[in-house]
């Protein structure tokens, strides 16, 4: 393999892998921290990405409100749902949320139809992000794909920042480790929970957004990317935000380079990865040990 | 069991076996289907309502075996089920052992996650190959039949036969897991659902038994998947998306967890949910939606548990067997 | 006493979470036949003790030995099948399961024919005559059709209990059987005890010291994950480092 394709791949790979981070650290935290399974978790995703694209292509909205206002509807569409059909199952089985999930999933998946039709919508990298630059004297990556993988590093470190040096992030850690210990503690986990659960929303919608232009906008691209997610969340361990770093990271290199060495297998390469680390460490790589 | 109960078992096997009788075709191909997933829900019921084990994965066994019929015929022209179906079985088998074994490594939201990106990957394999014809699947190039030598003892050309074959199809797995179910193996799946520690320090092999459940669901999932094959002549990688192992899930669910017929009851619920939902508009999806949810938040222990709640506040309780 | 067996030994068993030695360094020997009592105040390691013993934790260091075989690094499951039966400090029964089936269950697992795929479970007459027996030796009032979960906390504990019978173990680890119970249920367990210990070995973490000092051949005293002291009854109530720990933790 040539350098300028190694490194080619190599950029791929965190770009892809920080979009993949941005939907499942939520995942990770819903499940972690919430003990819900949330199989609908993609419809964030994808409703950011159509809202993104309505705001910027049929309202002629400038990009930072479109942006934003994506994000913020995403947030409250996130926090109705947690609070009217997620959080009275909180205590239920495994079961009830993965079914109420699904029903969400088909609800999302027929509203963007509804609203946008089947076809995939010709999202576009916005203007003034368009083009390639030149990265030392062998590489020429675009623009655009630099900015997303940029942004999910920030969100990277700024979720880091949050969960370790914040009291709200002690206490994701510590409901993550043990749930209905938090709760015997006294602190109010309502509020806390939604908070959550809002931010993970957060998060998939601005991955929604920013990888309109360069993956296809479409009713199904929710399904699609949970699965990856999921298989980030397993490699990488539940209720972990360094498991689903890490995690991302691993499935966006294997991912890439997987592309590259072994076309034709290319798309089985990451579950081969996700078994060898169940194999390994059925908790993932950071999860908690049983 | 209860005359009542009897009463209405006679009653439903009469309809059962009467409904080729209308001589109504989309009657018989629609009862032929829902026969199909009954199967394909009770097989499901013995992981999650028996043993506790909820797999999101379940269709890659039904796929496995549609797949392996469809390739019988179309690479190998074999159309006999004498032989499809053992093979197509078979595979299923090795399927569920190879993903039950690395799988069952893991435990709750785990275990989920895991059999849901195992299918998947199924998924993508059959979708992106064309070994396994890519998007469009792979036809099945004739009706399947039993013939032994040069006599043919059934041929599924005719509907009728197909559903009367169905119909055996589902006896024979219905009586087989109800007594499964009331086996010391079937205690012991029963008594893992209800604690696991305690049936290790009791001193069962506790992976051993998941294991073999996991394959004996993944077998008769393989069975549903080859009538699937030999009815509608097609395996294509939709049958392979987790949406259809959800969709498996759902039945087994709504009819109630842990008891056969409700696994039979839900399968046939939610297709004509789906069918008529799909008849009245395009988005159907929205209605399914909306009654799945509202099913599963105010209706404990889908339908068969509100069916026994029902009986129990008209005829007061019954002592427990 | 100088001539019965050895049953279970452990040499220098230890266990550490992190920085945390939550058990240090403990060997003792439980003798064949006997009821040996492990008490010690709250945190002292009692339970992980036992959890090391019945295999639900792995040592850290040190050696296990049951019945004549090195057992440290066993599963909970295989030292069961070996003869080692445990009860938990929050009963471990099978909730949804009626009364009868858990004890079926428990008996199921000492006749190997039993494991069948196609008769039903209540056809195997030895597993049904073996429940029958056990419900005759524990003696107990309530009804075999009730739920395991329904029925009240210390008749759970006697139904683990039976459901320990039930295994014909060599050995019976049992975490705080009396805890919950009332002054009767406490007697009427005692008694349960004491007809059981006849034939079987015990180990008991206990905390009501009537039940020690009226059940126990010897006691060992944990402090702090370290034995204390160790023997007979009498010779422990008298030791003064015993004193200490238990009047000056009061």
């Amino acid at each position: 393999m040539q350098l300028s394709t190694f490194l080619i791949q190599l950029l791929n790979s965190v770009q892809y892998g920080m979009l993949l981070f941005l939907i499942a650290s939520g995942l990770t935290l819903t499940f972690g921290v919430m003990g819900i399974i949330n199989l609908a978790h993609g419809a964030f995703f994808m409703i950011g990405a159509y809202l993104a694209f309505q705001f910027t292509r049929f309202w002629g909205w400038p990009l930072p409100a479109a942006y934003a206002g994506a994000v913020l509807a995403v947030v409250v569409l996130g926090a109705c749902v947690e609070r009217t059909i997620l959080a009275p199952l909180a205590n239920r089985d495994h079961l009830d949320q993965v079914l109420v999930t699904y029903g969400l999933i088909l609800i999302f998946d027929e509203l963007a139809v509804i609203g946008w039709g089947k076809d995939v919508l010709p999202a576009e990298i916005p203007a003034l992000l368009r083009g390639s630059v030149q990265l030392g004297d062998m590489v020429v990556y675009p623009v655009y794909r630099l900015v997303l993988a940029g942004v999910g590093l920030l969100c990277a470190v700024g979720l880091y920042l949050i969960v370790a040096k914040t009291r709200l992030g002690m206490i994701v850690r510590a409901g993550s480790f043990d749930r209905s210990m938090v709760r015997a503690l006294g602190i109010n986990v309502s509020p806390i929970f939604s908070m959550v659960f809002g931010l993970g929303a957060a998060l998939a919608a601005l991955a929604g957004v920013l990888a309109a232009p360069i993956l296809s906008v479409s009713p199904g691209m929710g399904d699609k990317i949970i699965i990856i997610a999921f298989v980030v969340v397993v490699i990488g361990g539940i209720g972990s935000i360094k498991g689903a770093f890490v995690g991302a990271l691993l499935v966006g290199l294997f991912d890439s380079f997987g592309k590259i060495l072994f076309p034709t297998v290319s798309s089985l390469i990451i579950y081969a990865l996700m078994a060898a680390v169940l194999v390994w460490r059925p908790r993932g790589l950071f999860g908690k040990t049983a | 069991m209860r005359p009542v109960t009897i009463i209405a078992a006679i009653v439903v096997a009469a309809m059962l076996v009467a409904i080729p009788l209308f001589h109504n075709a989309f009657l018989t191909a629609h009862a032929t289907r829902i026969l199909i997933y009954v199967i394909f829900a009770m097989s499901l019921d013995l992981l999650v309502g028996y043993c506790g084990m909820v797999s999101l994965g379940h269709a890659a066994f039904f796929g496995i075996a549609a797949y392996t019929t469809a390739l019988l015929s179309a690479k190998a022209g074999i159309a006999n089920i004498l032989i499809g179906l053992p093979l197509s079985m078979l595979a299923a088998a090795a399927g569920a052992l190879v993903i039950g074994l690395l799988t069952l490594r893991t435990s709750g939201i785990y275990f989920i996650m895991a059999t849901l990106a195992f299918a998947q990957m199924l998924h993508f394999l059959v979708n992106d190959s064309d070994f396994f014809g890519g998007s469009d699947g792979i036809l099945l190039l004739t009706r399947f039949r039993a013939s032994v030598g040069n006599t043919v003892l059934l041929d599924l050309g005719n509907a009728t036969t197909r559903y009367y074959t169905a119909l055996v199809a589902t006896s024979v797995a219905f009586a087989g897991l109800a007594l499964l179910v009331r086996s010391p193996f079937g205690r012991i799946l029963q008594g893992l659902k209800s604690n696991e520690q305690r049936m290790r320090a009791l001193g069962y092999p506790v992976a051993r038994y998941k294991l073999g459940c996991f394959v004996i669901g993944g077998t008769l999932a393989g069975l549903a998947g080859h009538l699937y094959a030999t009815l509608t002549s097609l395996a294509d990688p939709s049958i392979l998306d987790w949406l259809h192992s959800a969709q498996v899930l759902m039945m087994v669910i709504i009819g109630g967890l842990g008891t056969l017929i409700g696994s039979a009851i839900g399968a046939f619920l939610l297709i004509e949910l789906i069918d008529q939902s799909a008849e009245l508009t395009d988005h159907w999806k929205l209605i399914v939606g909306v009654v799945v949810i509202a099913v599963t938040m105010f209706g404990r222990g889908g339908l068969v548990g509100l069916a026994s709640l029902l009986r129990t506040s008209v005829f007061g309780a019954r002592a427990s067997a | 006493m100088n001539d019965k067996q050895i049953l279970m030994e452990t040499k220098s068993l230890s266990k550490n979470f992190g920085n945390l030695a939550a058990v240090r360094d403990v060997s003792l020997q439980v003798y064949e036949g006997e009821i040996h009592a492990i008490i010690g105040p709250n945190g002292a390691g009692k339970t992980t003790f036992l959890n090391l013993l019945s295999g639900e934790l792995p040592a850290s260091s040190g050696a296990l030995y049951f019945d004549g075989s090195e057992v440290t690094d066993w599963r909970p499951d295989r030292l069961a099948r070996a003869g080692m039966g445990r009860s938990f400090q929050h009963s471990s029964v099978f909730e949804q399961l009626s009364v009868r089936e858990n004890v079926r269950l428990a008996a199921q697992t000492q006749f190997p024919n039993s494991f069948g795929l196609f008769r039903p479970a209540e056809s195997y007459a030895d597993v049904g005559r073996r429940v029958e027996e056990v419900f005759g030796e524990v003696a107990l009032e309530w009804s075999s059709g009730a739920r395991a979960g329904e029925i009240s906390h210390g008749e759970q504990r006697q139904l683990e209990i039976a459901m320990l019978l039930a295994l014909s173990p060599k050995l019976m680890l049992l975490d705080e059987p009396t805890s919950g119970m009332s002054r009767n249920e406490t007697l009427e367990l005692i008694e349960l005890l004491r007809r059981i210990s006849e034939r079987h070995t015990l180990v008991l973490v206990e905390h009501d010291m009537d039940v020690v000092f009226q059940l126990a051949d010897r006691i060992t005293v944990l402090v702090n994950g370290s034995v204390l002291a160790s023997g007979p009854p009498a010779a422990v109530r008298e030791d003064v480092a015993v004193r200490t720990a238990y009047l000056g933790t009061q």
